[in-house]
């Protein structure tokens, strides 16, 4: 139930494309994944947009992809609709020079549906809007992401060094970190 | 310097409590801004114990990460060795037999009924009884003994394997799992007579220690601090894997939100975990375990994958982004005691000290877990 209510708010965050072409990635990238074969096909980079995932095989329901610019509007959604805050991470796409962020919600009630939001920017300036101001418990794996990857979660409180040395100047999750 | 020093009555101290520190319970510091008795703000300090597991589970193969699972919590590692094979049987598309999954049911809620005894007596001893720790440390030991035998080793399991298990149980193990269940079930009784009535224990915890559903909520907090705050939420019935569906076993929760509630949660969730390797063991299938079809080298297709595991602590989650390798891309490791410890900087606002410290034995801290 709640799966449906959330897709669409959170499908309304992406006025253009429009929602019928929304509707064919979706179906494709689902089709993609259906096929476990190594597709062929040169990889695209994937477009911002609401997908849903197969529970079973992935282990979540929904995920978004979105403009840095969007997080706070999307995680207000899911604050407005009782989600909890699971954790935030980051992933490091050294090819396509990106770093992801990841935030993934959970509900505590029978609804199961966890929602993964991700929001990619370049290596050299990652800047994102903290979202501990909606949920303070994103203030701690806010700063380990800092400490892992360096993205800078702008207007957060207190971000210095969580589980680093306090003198930490490296960030050893990055793909060309050298101990 | 000489002479005492005098504070005036207007000003505030900075108490370090740890890194090292009885009521800490491993290498955590707490920077308390004390007036008086009275903790104006706390600053967490965490860290010490930093291992960057997730980095290693990005340098190394999926098997060779095997081990790493059970150094995060040492009182209740089989949980988090559970969801690591889950997550990775559930990207790579292993099938377990049901033997076991099963045999993986019963050693993960003797591993927990241990964890909640060894909880017990830590918290119960922070509050000064010392004797209930003895109690329930002979308690425990018979759980050690048992998972010894079975898994190799006390503390550092590294029993499950993607696609089943290292080593099958025998009838020994079976009948001390049985012989333990009815002992178990008597010194649940024992504890309560001992500890729960007493009115020193209860006037340290009754409403003290506050934490509430929406706070929960807003810090990420799961396990036994969610359901002390009446919230219904363990993911063994929320977001059913392995076997539990098979089972029929309740989720305690308590609605009044103080330290007294998270306590009655752990020591009722025993009681369940003794009927779920009750029921485990009467229904305990025959069969192989390990799958006849398994692949050689481990390479999930690319893709993201989680899986999250009800541990002793709360939801544990494992989140695979795989390449396509024999390494995975990026191994991240969510332990629940991180998201439960996150939320004690403001719950201990204003409280005293003593409550405090009491809180924090509450939420069942084990340090590793939470520096990872």
């Amino acid at each position: 139930m709640i799966k449906e209510t959330v897709k669409q708010a959170l499908q309304d965050l992406f006025p253009d494309p429009p929602p019928v072409v929304e509707e064919l990635v979706a179906e494709a990238a689902a089709e993609g994944e259906e096929e476990k074969k190594p597709a062929k096909k040169k990889e695209e980079p994937r477009i911002n947009g609401v997908i849903e995932r197969d529970h079973a095989a992935h282990g979540y329901d929904i995920d978004v992809q979105l403009e840095p610019g969007q997080l706070l509007a999307a995680v207000m959604i899911l604050d407005k609709t009782g989600f909890f805050l699971e954790s935030v991470t980051g992933v490091d796409w050294i090819k396509e020079d990106q770093l992801e962020s990841v935030y993934d919600f959970s509900r505590f009630d029978f609804d199961v549906c966890r929602v993964v939001i991700r929001t990619r920017t370049s290596r050299s300036e990652p800047k994102v809007p903290t979202i501990s101001k909606i949920y303070p418990g994103a203030g701690w794996h806010e700063r380990e992401t800092h400490d892992f990857f360096g993205i800078k979660f702008e207007g957060h409180p207190h971000l210095i060094p969580l589980l680093l040395p306090e003198d930490a100047d490296f960030h050893p999750l990055l793909k060309d970190f050298k101990p | 310097m000489s002479g005492p020093i005098h504070i005036r009555p207007d000003e505030t101290f900075t108490l370090n409590v740890g890194p090292q520190h009885p009521a800490t319970h491993g290498v955590l510091r707490v920077k308390m801004e004390m007036d008086g008795e009275y903790i104006v703000k706390a600053e967490t300090v965490l860290g010490y114990i930093h291992r960057m597991h997730e980095l290693m589970g990005e340098n190394r193969t999926y098997p060779q990460v095997l081990p790493n699972l059970s150094r995060l919590d040492y009182l209740g590692a089989l949980g988090y060795t559970h969801g690591h094979v889950l997550a990775v049987e559930r990207a790579a598309g292993i099938e377990v037999p049901e033997r076991a999954e099963y045999i993986r049911a019963i050693t993960v809620e003797l591993n927990r009924v241990a964890s909640h005894l060894f909880w017990f007596g830590a918290f119960v001893m922070d509050l000064g009884g010392f004797t209930p720790l003895m109690y329930a440390i002979e308690d425990r030991e018979h759980i050690l003994d048992m998972l010894e035998a079975v898994t190799g080793s006390r503390l550092t399991y590294c029993y499950y394997r993607f696609g089943g298990l290292y080593n099958d149980v025998d009838d020994d193990f079976i009948a001390a799992a049985r012989a333990f269940i009815p002992r178990m079930r008597k010194s649940l009784k024992k504890y309560d007579a001992l500890v729960t009535g007493n009115i020193i224990f209860r006037k340290r915890l009754e409403g003290i220690g506050p934490i509430s559903a929406e706070m929960c909520r807003k810090y990420g907090a799961t396990g036994p601090v969610a359901r002390g705050a009446g919230l219904d939420f363990d993911v063994r019935k929320n977001e059913p894997y392995s076997v539990y569906p098979e089972f029929d076993f309740d989720v305690p929760v308590y609605h009044e939100c103080d330290s007294l509630a998270r306590y009655k949660v752990r020591m009722d969730e025993m009681e369940q975990s003794l009927r779920i390797i009750e029921q485990g063991l009467d229904k305990l299938p025959d069969g192989p375990i390990m799958p006849k079809k398994k692949p050689k080298l481990i390479k999930p297709p690319v893709g993201d994958y989680y899986q999250a595991v009800e541990t002793a602590r709360g939801s544990f989650g494992i989140r695979i982004v795989s390449d396509g390798t024999k390494n995975a891309y990026r191994f991240k490791l969510r332990s629940p005691t991180y998201s439960n410890m996150s939320l004690f900087d403001e719950a201990c606002e204003g409280m005293m000290i003593m409550d405090a410290l009491a809180m924090m034995g509450s939420l069942d801290l084990v340090i590793p877990e939470i520096d990872r």
